[in-house]
């Protein structure tokens, strides 16, 4: 008896169970919600003139620790220095959110976006027009 | 007459009882082990040889990969080794915040423990229980670092930023509700019959042989010998806290289970005490030569842009020396060794990792024990094999 009324317990514990709510969620239906901070897949901010908030600084190239930044600069006719050609590799990015702790105009920035899935392999990578276009969709 | 020979065999690297890629050696008589090596190295990604290549900024994110049960404080001891080189001083209420992020991670890595420790020895519903638990400690977690399992939110100076609103509530609703969760872990497992004859008396280590082997964490505290890094050599604040240091006596795995319960209550009051007794005051150390300004300000005054750029570009440059800091992980005694050239990027780092440690005694655990039980051990040492093979 004294060894089983452990085990009964035990069964009745899980038995209980059977009247709670299950806490699991089917994922691609309901998506899981994530905080404010989550580092999620990048953005660009646009500013007024609807282009990129991005001065072409290049911090963010140098805080980078796996080099996944390729910046090219660019100067307008006012001497403004602008990005020519802006790309993360998502193969190396390991999303530890350097560059939006390095950029100076909070240009770049991580959102909340977590599926990468795509039929093309092209399609992964993070240009200048997937980075804008990720901002329009956070809205 | 015949010839007795023993039988030679592979336990992994695929096996799903070793935890990550580990192969043991088993040198069998029968069912019975003779002898047997761990082999490791399956996981090696030359994380030592990488921070040479980095400077100290950079060098955080590769902390979060070794242990990545708990990251929070593996960037805790490597900031507190990068701070000691700097000679920096951290302001309390960061110092609070730290004790209660990496309290809630040892936390989050006990219930991984649990859950996957009892499915090892064939009881299913723990898994489920456990990872309940550990899926809202994990999301108090996020709420704060913005990612799961890879934080990066202890950074050296301080912390990346603020607590968020609603913060502590969550920690509090969370760790008011645990050590119920534990009861019934307790009601499923440390009386029940099955699970007592599976684990009393199974692969015990002596203290001798524990403290030989340079074992730390709760399996030295499993074998009876009352070491703590949190209690012999403070650090982060932890002198401020009250709270104990559970023991075994026999020191085989059922004691290391209950030690490890026992230690997640204890978890439970210093993040209680954390929460009660937060200071207010600031969270990043007054060193404007290594800490970055508040984004805000680098907006608005020119010579924090100045800073901003220096060192975000640079880096920092710590002087010449060398610093030794450990932590007491969930996996125990944590440490990490930098020496510095002056440069902004470090000249060696040395990670000791308590997981490669207490490996090493796993052979002598198993010694004359059966096949079965050796599954028993590898799952009460607790390995994570990110740190070992670094």
């Amino acid at each position: 008896m004294k060894q089983i009324l452990p085990l009964l317990k035990g069964l009745r514990l899980t038995f209980t169970r059977v009247f709670t709510k299950p806490i699991t969620y089917q994922y691609p239906e309901k998506k899981h919600e994530v905080p404010e901070r989550w580092r999620g897949i990048h953005y660009f901010k646009k500013n007024e003139a609807g282009e990129t908030a991005c001065v072409a600084c290049g911090l963010c190239v140098k805080a980078c620790p796996n080099q996944c930044i390729t910046l090219e600069i660019g100067e307008r006719f006012d001497g403004k220095r602008y990005p020519i050609k802006y790309e993360i590799d998502p193969w190396r990015c390991i999303y530890c959110g350097f560059c939006q702790d390095a950029c100076p105009v909070n240009a770049i920035n991580l959102g909340k976006d977590y599926e990468q899935a795509h039929y093309r392999k092209e399609d992964f990578v993070l240009d200048m027009k997937r980075l804008l276009a990720m901002y329009e969709d956070r809205k | 007459m015949a010839e007795t020979k023993y039988m030679t065999i592979n336990m992994g690297p695929q096996h799903p009882a070793t935890h990550g890629v580990l192969r043991v050696v088993l040198e069998l008589d029968g069912e019975t082990v003779v002898s047997s090596i761990p082999d490791i190295g399956y996981l090696h990604r030359g994380i030592e040889k990488i921070f040479e290549n980095r400077t100290y900024w950079q060098g955080q994110p590769l902390t979060d990969r070794l242990d990545y049960t708990s990251g929070m404080s593996n960037n805790l001891a490597y900031c507190l080794a990068v701070e000691k080189l700097l000679g920096i001083e951290i302001p309390k209420r960061a110092q609070y915040i730290r004790v209660m992020l990496s309290e809630l991670q040892r936390i989050a890595a006990h219930l991984l423990w649990i859950s996957t420790h009892a499915l090892d020895m064939g009881a299913m519903t723990v898994l489920f229980y456990g990872f309940r638990e550990r899926e809202s400690c994990l999301k108090v977690l996020e709420t704060v670092a913005g990612a799961r399992l890879m934080p990066d939110y202890i950074r050296f100076g301080g912390l990346r930023e603020e607590l968020p609103e609603g913060f502590l509530k969550e920690a509090k609703a969370f760790i008011d509700d645990l050590p119920r969760r534990i009861d019934e872990y307790e009601t499923l497992l440390t009386e029940n019959v099955i699970w007592k004859r599976r684990l009393k008396g199974v692969c015990p280590l002596s203290a001798e042989d524990a403290i030989g082997y340079g074992v730390t964490g709760p399996v030295l505290r499993a074998s009876g010998v009352n070491y703590d890094v949190r209690k012999a050599y403070p650090y982060s604040s932890y002198e401020d806290f009250d709270f104990e240091i559970p023991l075994g006596t026999a020191g085989d795995v059922y004691d290391r289970y209950l030690v490890r319960l026992k230690e997640m209550r204890q978890s439970v009051r210093i993040v209680d005490q954390a929460i009660q007794k937060l200071p207010e005051g600031p969270i990043k150390a007054d060193a404007p030569e290594y800490v970055p300004p508040e984004k805000e300000e680098v907006s608005k005054d020119m010579a924090a842009l100045i800073r901003h750029f220096k060192i975000m570009a640079d880096g920092i440059k710590p002087p010449k020396g060398e610093a030794y800091a450990s932590i007491e992980s969930s996996k125990g005694e944590l440490g990490f060794y930098i020496v510095s050239d002056g440069s902004e990027k470090p000249y060696r780092v040395r990670i000791r990792p308590p997981s490669f440690l207490n490996l090493g005694s796993v052979s002598k655990m198993i010694e004359g024990s059966l096949v079965a039980d050796v599954v028993a051990a590898i799952g009460s040492i607790d390995i994570v094999l990110g740190e070992i093979d670094k």
